[in-house]
């Protein structure tokens, strides 16, 4: 057993760390302020190969492996989680898919455009009465000819108005439960297509988060992804892998709120000394030390096995579910140590914390975690 | 000159490792061992406590050393005028020509420059060697290092000194690798061996963390380039009695393979605030927006810019583009005056790793003292000023420093 | 056209502090990092590489077998190829050493365009390895490059003076050295990464490679040696100055002028 990183991915690391001080941490207070998109952080990321990078070279993405895709949505979250989500989910929910179950006509018309940087995507599945219980869809596709018929309404689409190419997923069969979901690749623009209500969020507001609205919207046959009815599936095994990349945002955020906590508690004098002489504090610090890295061996666990070929829905609920929590429990306690100033937007630990709580909601709140989890070892 | 590490005087005590800035010594079993990295520094073996780490001198010369004689100082001129560095130098080079019992010559370039040679003996210099020559019109690298080697070559000096402007860093390296000798770049400080007369070349490395003074031992002449600004300047004498020597300059137009086609003069970009070499800051003691007007006319004296506290963004009198601190900007100039600064945390966590920090403020207990290496209590609208006009007659102050201490 | 970049890898002396009780050098924890101005030398190759077909661009750096890892980070951002110069022989070079053993290697390569450095090294800031180098070539050079435009064997710059710049034409082959207003860097792709480990190579030459005695080169060879190395004096605590206002910033310029602030 080894615990080391390949040069590779040590380099992935080194190479967004200095993208991530110099990008992406000077507008992070400002898009949260503003509740802007990033698009301009976005085509940086396209230049360098992040959006797409798990995508093989032939399709034109830059064929990293897993660990190196979590590094790198860490590394981009330690500043900025909006720009972390932005990542994941383009990468997990929109490129990993296609590239999946995608045909090869499919893979040459709507993932290289993704994997090269040129679009962004989306992943659409949960509606207003299907949350946790996804296998409750009221969007419905119905087969006209030679076209798909949607119908319905997502929401809480993360890229969504943003993204130009979305994964959909609609009831093609209600007879048949999960089993008559199909999943569908759309693009924007698509007549009948359009971008609802923007949510205002508590946290990684530069992210779009966006209702979808499907109104006789008229989509090729030939966009259907995988087989019909096999969308459950397919959803399932997208979030599986999502979860990877929402652990490592969650992780990136734990670990940016720990670094603020570690450089604050330095130079904060009370009583006549550094607060971080106090030893209160300095346990506190150990405790969050020791949750990080915890989540982070997770993470990466997860992330192998998934490069590996080898399962990792369990470890990717896991991971999630305790990297979630420690960005909660370490952003927290991050503010608590900067006192008062904790609670200003003087410091950056007071949008951490924000953005720390919907790691444990989206993509499977932690009960759904627990229910993942729970499944794969009581049988 | 190489270090070694003596096997059997070595305890294993691991502090020449701590003391090693290159990170070029390890252990291996319990016994220090130096790498590559190694570049005979010398740090470790004043750490050494058991005398287990010696250098190897070694002894060989290339060159008949003796016939090196006086010291030279390189005074270079821009559209017939002679740069202050070169006064500089003459100052100092006097001293080491002094020391050492040789002439001091300089050397000036140019094209009908005649009368700045007279200049050049007014400052000290006993002999000014002259090169004249319509190719020697404007600096280029190719017909100064080619007129300059010739001389070298031909009058063999000790010491040859040239400023460290981006001229002579430009032409300094080239006429040292043609003569075949050594160079130091950039130094601070320079002085002349008692021992064995030769000149100790002592400069900052290492970002400016570590000072190293180097020599050079077995060829000639000794060159270093000149920080400017370090020195101090010659006086001015009006009756110079140096000889000035016209050295014929044999220079063809296809030695020169750069064309000058046009020399800008332009007025140093404004830089970001994060690359300033000088930061002058305001705070809420300013109390208007007209206030860092004041402030602006400092900034431009010392070649800086304008930083400001967070309250006069808050305040609006001025852009948050420059505000330092915790919400702005995180700065690390070589000088950063905060006037009317009080020092909140967030202030100063954007601007403590400055080089020196100075601190003007009506309140004697402001935190922002505590930081900084000159304090001034006072109204900043009667010190700033008072400060301006105090740089303006910076060589007047220094001088009359000099007569009292002369005098005591 | 067939570029040439040198490289160094050097310490980041920013992130060097300096023990305030011991008044030593605190080396833990400093990354060793591409020389800024070298990666702008880079950045320029590759930019011309981007417009231009058939650019060929060679890194070349003189160091310790950990330069590896350095040259990895050019060729993820583009480099086409990398050579590192490695030997016990080398070690502890002057400028003038340093300059000889990268003549030797870059008469190795064999023809060239330009070669690309960087003005000076943040651990040395000499500025003399590149004029150095053009000098043992025969080349012509320009240093403090801070705007390149090329023409067939044309190259126009302007060369940055403290107050001004002077534009240069001059005729390849030459050697330009870059300051940081040339360009802005690039940074590494995710692809260049995985490139520069799986498709491209760092090749390693000795002495024996370039031919080069070893009383040519290192420290063997170098004119300078350093005598000591010092720490400076600590900073010391602050001094609150006292007197009239003309008194007090008196004082403040003598002691700004004494320690060469000013």
């Amino acid at each position: 057993m080894q615990f080391q990183l390949t040069r590779e991915q040590e380099m992935v690391r080194k190479m967004l760390k200095d993208f991530t001080d110099n990008e992406v941490k000077p507008l992070a207070a400002e898009i949260d302020e503003t509740e802007r998109f990033p698009m301009e952080t976005v085509e940086k990321m396209n230049r360098y190969g992040m959006m797409g990078m798990i995508v093989p070279k032939e399709y034109g993405g830059a064929g990293a492996d897993e660990i190196s895709y979590a590094i790198t949505v860490e590394e981009l979250s330690r500043a900025c989680g909006t720009t972390g989500v932005i990542c994941s989910a383009h990468n997990s929910l929109a490129c990993w898919p296609i590239l999946k179950y995608g045909t090869e006509e499919q893979k040459k018309k709507y993932l290289m455009p993704l994997a090269k940087g040129e679009k962004i995507g989306a992943f659409g599945l949960t509606e207003p009465n299907a949350g946790t219980d996804a296998a409750g869809q009221q969007t419905i596709a119905v087969l006209d000819g030679e076209e798909w018929v949607l119908n319905g309404t997502k929401i809480f689409i993360t890229n969504g108005g943003a993204a130009d190419t979305y994964v959909i997923f609609a009831m093609t069969d209600r007879s048949k439960g999960v089993k008559g979901i199909s999943a569908f690749i759309l693009e924007k623009g698509t007549p009948g297509f359009s971008i609802g209500k923007k949510e205002k969020k508590m946290g990684i507001r530069g992210s779009a988060t966006t209702e979808l609205i499907f109104e006789n919207c008229r989509i090729p046959k030939e966009n259907l992804l995988g087989s019909i009815g096999k969308g459950f599936g397919i959803a399932m095994a997208t979030l599986d892998g999502g979860r990877i990349g929402i652990a490592a945002q969650a992780l990136g955020i734990a670990q940016g709120a720990l670094d603020e906590t570690i450089k604050y508690i330095q130079q904060r004098e009370q009583f006549g000394k550094p607060i971080g002489k106090f030893q209160a504090l300095q346990f506190d610090v150990a405790d969050m030390e020791t949750k990080v890295n915890a989540a982070r061996w997770m993470v990466y666990n997860a992330a192998w096995r998934k490069s590996a070929g080898l399962s990792y829905g369990k470890e990717a609920a896991m991971a999630k579910l305790f990297a979630a929590e420690t960005a909660m429990a370490v952003t927290t306690k991050a503010v608590q140590l900067h006192g008062g100033y904790g609670y200003t937007q003087d410091y950056p630990v007071e949008r951490m914390m924000r953005d720390a709580k919907i790691t444990e909601i989206y993509e499977g709140t932690s009960e759904v975690q627990r229910m993942v989890i729970s499944a794969a070892v009581i049988k | 000159m190489a270090i070694f590490i003596l096997e059997d005087k070595c305890i294993g005590c691991k502090l020449c490792l701590k003391s090693c800035p290159f990170d070029a010594i390890k252990m291996v079993g319990k016994k220090a061992v130096i790498n590559d990295k190694c570049v005979a520094c010398g740090a470790c073996l004043e750490a050494c406590k058991f005398e287990a780490i010696i250098r190897e001198e070694s002894e060989k010369s290339k060159k008949d050393l003796a016939q090196y004689k006086n010291v030279w100082v390189f005074a270079e001129q821009r559209q017939g005028k002679i740069m202050p560095v070169a006064i500089e130098l003459l100052g100092e080079g006097r001293k080491l020509a002094d020391e050492i019992g040789v002439k001091l010559c300089a050397v000036l370039l140019g094209n009908k420059v005649e009368g700045l040679a007279k200049e050049l003996t007014q400052y000290g210099a006993d002999t000014v060697y002259l090169a004249e020559h319509g190719l020697l019109e404007t600096y280029t690298t190719d017909g100064y290092t080619k007129v300059i080697s010739d001389m070298i070559e031909e009058l063999k000096p000790e010491i040859v000194l040239m400023g460290a402007t981006h001229i002579g860093r430009d032409l300094a390296p080239r006429v040292a690798a043609r003569v075949d000798t050594g160079l130091t770049a950039d130094c601070t400080k320079l002085e002349i061996d008692a021992e064995d007369k030769k000149l100790l070349q002592t400069r900052p490395a290492f970002g400016g963390n570590i000072m190293a003074t180097i020599i050079c031992q077995n060829h000639r002449p000794q060159m270093a380039t000149v920080r400017p600004g370090v020195m101090d300047k010659a006086k001015k004498v009006e009756s110079g009695s140096g000889e000035i020597v016209a050295f014929p300059a044999v220079l063809e137009k296809e030695h020169i393979r750069t064309e000058v086609l046009e020399i800008v003069k332009a007025d140093k970009q404004q830089v970001a605030l994060e690359e300033a070499e000088v930061i002058v800051s305001g705070g809420r003691g300013l109390g208007k927006a007209e206030g860092f007007e004041i402030l602006k006319k400092l900034a431009s004296k010392l070649g800086g810019v304008v930083g400001a506290s967070r309250a006069t963004v808050d305040a609006g009198w001025i852009d948050h583009d420059h505000q330092v601190g915790q919400t702005g900007k995180t700065v690390k100039p070589r000088i950063y005056i905060a006037c009317g600064i009080s020092g909140a945390i967030q202030h100063i966590a954007g601007m403590q790793s400055s080089d020196v920090i100075i601190a003007i403020n009506k309140n004697p207990g402001a935190p922002i003292f505590q930081v900084a290496d000159y304090g001034i209590v006072g109204d900043l609208y009667d010190v700033v000023p008072a400060l301006i006009e105090a740089l303006d007659r910076v060589d007047d102050i220094m001088s009359a420093l000099k007569e009292v201490a002369a005098t005591e | 056209m067939k570029i040439i970049v040198c490289v160094k890898q050097v310490p980041d002396t920013n992130e060097v502090k300096i023990d305030p009780v011991k008044g030593t050098l605190i080396r833990d924890g400093v990354p060793s990092i591409l020389n800024p101005d070298d990666k702008n030398a880079l950045e320029e190759a590759l930019k011309l590489k981007d417009q231009q077909e058939d650019i060929h661009v060679t890194v070349i750096t003189m160091g310790p077998p950990q330069a590896d890892e350095m040259l990895r980070e050019c060729l993820a951002m583009g480099a086409d190829e990398a050579i590192l110069l490695s030997d016990r022989a080398f070690a502890g070079a002057d400028t003038w050493a340093t300059s000889n053993t990268l003549a030797a290697a870059v008469r190795k390569i064999g023809a060239y365009d330009i070669i690309f450095a960087g003005r000076q090294a943040i651990d040395g800031d000499t500025a003399q390895v590149g004029p150095q180098l053009a000098e043992r070539l025969g080349i012509p050079q320009v240093s403090y490059v801070q705007n390149f435009q090329v023409q067939g064997d044309n190259i126009q710059v302007q060369r940055a003076l403290e107050d001004g710049y002077e534009v240069i034409q001059v005729k390849t082959p030459v050697l330009l050295t870059a300051i940081k207003e040339l360009n802005h860097p690039r940074y590494m792709s995710i692809g260049g990464i995985y490139d520069a480990f799986r498709s491209k190579e760092v090749k390693v030459w000795t002495s024996l490679d370039i031919q080069v005695n070893k009383d040519e080169v290192g420290l063997e060879a170098s004119p300078t040696q350093v005598k000591r190395s010092f720490t400076p004096e600590p900073k010391g605590k602050g001094i609150m100055l006292k007197g009239t206002t003309k008194e007090m910033v008196e004082q403040l310029v003598i002691n700004l002028k004494q320690k060469h602030v000013i």
